[in-house]
């Protein structure tokens, strides 16, 4: 079998530096439209996103509407974009919550080892052992359903895995000449942890980040799916595929627009990530 | 069976492609091999001897380039096509490699690996072929072969590993052997058993062999002739006496020079070899070992040796060749 | 080996009570007062006492983890006060709802990503890997409730092939089950298959060169076998650690998909008890599949054994 060769290959010619393609800047761009266009919704000329017009459900895009309206006659277009609101706020702090603490507690184990990190990695561990969506469900029930009350539960749950690749990279780091010169030259920890260590942890930690906002929105987005999320009438990309799966039959569209468009973002946001990622962390290996 | 040689390795050429341009591994190699006689072929790391052998084994990798013909047993091995050169790897044609811990894979036990081979080309199976698998472990002297059958790699001492993969290259009684640096990863105490190993079974198969190696003290007194290789090139060839008493080319000199001797004085340094070989990504013009060489002249750079020869078998490229010396019977 | 899986065992335990004393916590500090949310309508300020006295809701927190701790000793996780079920009863009835979507799902995924990866890793370089390994990528970023509204609406709306949610009990309608269980597990499966496509085709990459895959070569081996186990074996750890947490994860019950099929497997029992307050069910249910995270994670490390012989012997 003539494949069987070029696996056996011992001298394949390494693979070419990979600069920022093309793909990248597309990824790149789509993200800052999103941005942009939540961030300047109300400026924008689009209608409003919660009106209601019961003559005119379901309608294609006409001059009015321009990507149709909804199964409760509301702008889609207005509506994915305030949709984008939400989704890009959750994802955007739940991330910030995760590398916060996440960082400070991974580097300050990573670096003083010992029982605190013993202790640390263990709560880690546990709070990674439990059922994620189990919390968040029994927060978001008990104290009430709200775009802060997501953000935070969900930043809660992402502190581990920052903590993780803080401590990661501050192992491999904390063993470098950089740092026992440092230490020699009579820094104390505090300074060691910020000026040095700090600067080349955040790299890595930021290509993360970009990962962990597509998985946040993900979440974001399967929860209000499934109406444990944002309450109505806050517009988000989850409650309007949601509310588009009633009418699969008749108007498959309603759910596949606000689909498409959470399936771009999130893979902007991986392929953003990712490319980041291929800078900082050259083993293709790391998922 | 034809007569004539075994093996015929006329005008091999191999360059690779790599980022920095065509290398040349190997350069216009002429070989012949006549059925059960012993070949030794010695260089340093990067002289092409490596690549040689898998330029005859058909294990080139992919990208390679491949010039000249190898004609084994009356088939030309570089226009074979592969299931059929497939069918002749492990049967007619063996080879052991240099580290036993990287050749064997670390998952199977010794038993699978023997089996394998004995079920692919001799049909054997089930307990006829664990037995046969016992015998041979038995014939390279491992003690107690059907508990090791049952053993993985990593169970086994360097020196045993090395003599199970002996035992699965002449588990089909091959033609040919080729050893690749047999000895070269293990314990000093070891390499001269494996050695006589090696020329034990040779014998009593009646098998070809060639012995691949950078220590040209492992060839003196185990092989019928020698090649010596530098940057691609065969720069002297000669029967084994022939080579070790009267050698021509400087190089082979050196090399010769460089084994340690036994009767030597206390404290003697080791001699070396001054200099590296030459980046293979460059066209060598003139003698490639001029540089390191002491005794060159401006000659030497400009315009290449050919291989010719003076005695019978002898062969070398050199412009200044050193003077030949009587060879005892 | 004993020693290999003491240790493991070992490391497990504290990590397990962690976990159940936090959802302890949880249920018991979330506001509300449970007996009257159980009661209802019916609920007066003496029936309220009763039933806290009953339940042993007066009763300090700590008090009532150790007490808790130690029915779970022996093997009594409670009873419900909504059903009247014991927590074992429920959890059994809902297990293999739960097992069946987990391992469909699962085996779905190494159905698709094991052959493909392989594939990739062979012809590494190639067009068809450059295609492959990027419609990985682009799949990961699809998350399960957007496959799950696609094939429902290809397989259940267009074509009616499949149902669109609701499931039969096996010893009923096999075929039935079966079926209902095929998009559910689908769904599940196109957001594995990247993943384990991935990892087996690095890993597979750097095994194929390995000198004993030259030997393998060397030897006159066919290339099916070399392939499949020569270089399969030693590459699939990282595959087998994934495959592993994937399940351990599925374990908790696929909670999403479980709700948009609406099978009837843990997932959906955990969140009706968030819901009605079913504290007993909550701990009970997030013990059982801590549990079981941990059990198959120690299941996992033993499966390395079976794979590579080094660890077995002590040796990596």
């Amino acid at each position: 079998m003539a494949v069987l060769d070029t696996a056996v290959d011992g001298a394949v010619a390494p693979r070419p530096q990979r600069r920022l393609s093309n793909v990248f800047w597309a990824a790149a761009a789509w993200i800052a439209i999103v941005v942009l266009a939540a961030a300047f919704a109300n400026f924008l000329p689009i209608q409003s996103p919660t009106d209601m017009d019961m003559l005119a459900r379901r309608m294609p895009p006409d001059a009015q509407h321009w990507l149709g309206t909804d199964g409760l006659g509301r702008d889609i277009l207005s509506r994915l974009i305030f949709g984008a609101r939400t989704s890009l706020t959750v994802g955007l702090l739940s991330p910030l919550i995760g590398l916060l603490f996440g960082a400070a507690l991974g580097m300050l184990a990573g670096y003083f080892r010992g029982k605190f990190e013993a202790l640390a990695m263990g709560g880690m561990d546990v709070l990674l052992a439990f059922p994620p969506l189990v919390l968040v469900l029994a927060i978001t029930a008990y104290l009430g359903q709200s775009v802060l009350n997501l953000s935070m539960t969900i930043g809660f749950l992402s502190i581990p895995p920052f903590a993780r690749v803080a401590r990661a990279t501050t192992l491999s780091l904390a063993q470098r000449e950089f740092v026992t010169a440092a230490r020699a030259l009579g820094a104390t920890h505090a300074r060691i942890l910020l000026r040095e260590l700090l600067p080349n942890v955040l790299l890595p930690l930021a290509a993360f980040f970009l990962l962990a906002v597509a998985v946040t929105i993900v979440v974001e987005g399967a929860l209000s799916f499934l109406g444990l999320g944002v309450p109505p009438p806050t517009s988000s990309w989850g409650s309007m595929i949601g509310e588009g799966r009633e009418s699969l039959d008749i108007a498959p569209w309603l759910a596949f627009i606000p689909a498409g468009v959470l399936f771009l973002t999130v893979l902007a946001f991986n392929l953003v990530g990712d490319a980041l990622r291929a800078i900082t962390d050259p083993r293709e290996n790391a998922l | 069976m034809s007569s004539g040689p075994l093996l015929s390795v006329e005008g091999v050429t191999v360059d690779l492609p790599t980022r920095r341009g065509m290398l040349r591994a190997v350069e216009s190699v002429d070989l012949a091999l006549l059925p059960g006689r012993t070949l030794g072929i010695a260089g340093e790391s990067g002289s092409g001897k490596t690549m040689l052998s898998r330029a005859i084994l058909g294990l080139l990798p992919r990208r390679a380039r491949l010039a000249g013909r190898v004609a084994f047993d009356g088939a030309d091995l570089t226009r074979l096509d592969p299931e059929a050169l497939r069918k002749l790897r492990g049967r007619s044609l063996a080879v052991v490699f240099q580290d036993p811990m990287t050749s064997l894979n670390p998952v199977l036990t010794i038993g699978r690996q023997i089996t394998e081979t004995l079920q692919e080309h001799l049909g054997l199976a089930g307990a006829t072929a664990r037995a046969r698998a016992a015998e041979l472990l038995a014939a390279v002297g491992i003690a107690e072969p059907e508990q090791r059958l049952r053993q993985y790699p990593h169970q086994l001492s360097g020196g045993m590993r090395q003599r199970a993969v002996i035992a699965i290259a002449l588990s089909c009684e091959p033609k040919l052997l080729i050893a690749d640096e047999p000895t070269t990863a293990l314990d000093v105490t070891i390499q001269a058993q494996i050695l006589d190993l090696l020329a034990r079974e040779q014998r009593r198969r009646r098998m070809a062999m060639i012995l691949i190696t950078h220590d040209l003290g492992v060839l003196a007194g185990r092989t019928d002739e020698v090649a010596v290789m530098y940057a691609g090139r065969i720069v002297e060839r000669a029967p084994t006496p022939v080579l070790f008493a009267g050698r021509r080319m400087p190089y082979t000199e050196a090399l010769l020079a460089a084994i340690p001797k036994l009767d030597a004085a206390p404290h003697t340094p080791l001699q070396t070899v001054a200099g590296r070989p030459p980046d293979p990504t460059r066209r060598i013009f003139g003698c490639a070992f001029a540089p390191r060489c002491k005794y060159a002249v401006e000659h030497c750079r400009y315009e290449a040796p050919p291989l010719a020869g003076s005695g019978p078998g002898h062969l070398y490229a050199c412009w200044l060749p050193l003077p030949a010396q009587h060879v005892p019977a | 080996m004993l020693g290999y899986v003491g240790r493991r065992l070992l490391h497990l335990f504290p990590v397990l009570l962690a976990v159940t004393l936090l959802t302890f916590l949880i249920a018991s500090l979330l506001p509300g007062d449970l007996a009257v949310a159980i009661l209802g309508d019916q609920a007066t300020p003496e029936k309220v006492a009763a039933l806290r006295g009953q339940m042993g809701l007066d009763q300090p927190v700590a008090w009532r983890y150790l007490h808790w701790l130690g029915d779970v000793i022996h093997g009594e996780l409670g009873r419900s006060f909504r059903t009247g079920e014991t927590v074992l009863a429920t959890i059994g009835a809902r297990l293999p709802v739960s097992l069946e979507l987990m391992i469909m799902a699962e085996l779905a995924g190494l159905l698709i990503g094991v052959p493909l990866g392989i594939l990739c890793a062979v012809r590494q370089g190639g067009s068809l890997d450059r295609l492959l390994t990027g419609s990985a990528f682009g799949m990961l970023s699809v998350p399960a409730f957007l496959w799950a509204i696609l094939l429902i609406y290809l397989f259940a709306v267009e074509l009616h092939l499949l149902p669109a949610t609701g499931w039969v009990p096996f010893e009923e309608d096999a075929l039935g089950n079966l079926k209902s269980f095929v998009l559910p597990a689908l769904t599940l499966a196109l957001g594995e298959w990247p993943v384990l496509m991935r990892v087996l085709r690095s890993d597979m990459i750097a095994t194929l060169q390995e000198d004993y895959i030259a030997m393998a070569k060397a030897k006159g081996l066919r290339p099916a076998r070399i392939l499949l186990v020569h270089a399969l074996k030693p590459s699939s750890l990282t595959l087998v650690t994934v495959s592993g947490i994937n399940i351990g994860r599925l374990i908790g019950g696929a909670i999403i998909v479980e709700t948009i099929f609406a099978l009837p497997g843990i997932g959906r029992l955990l969140v009706g008890a968030i819901y009605t307050r079913d504290f007993i069910i909550l701990q009970g249910v997030v013990l059982f599949v801590a549990v079981g995270f941990v059990l198959l994670n120690f299941a996992v490390d033993m499966l390395y054994a079976v794979l590579d012989p080094r660890i077995r012997h002590g040796r990596a």
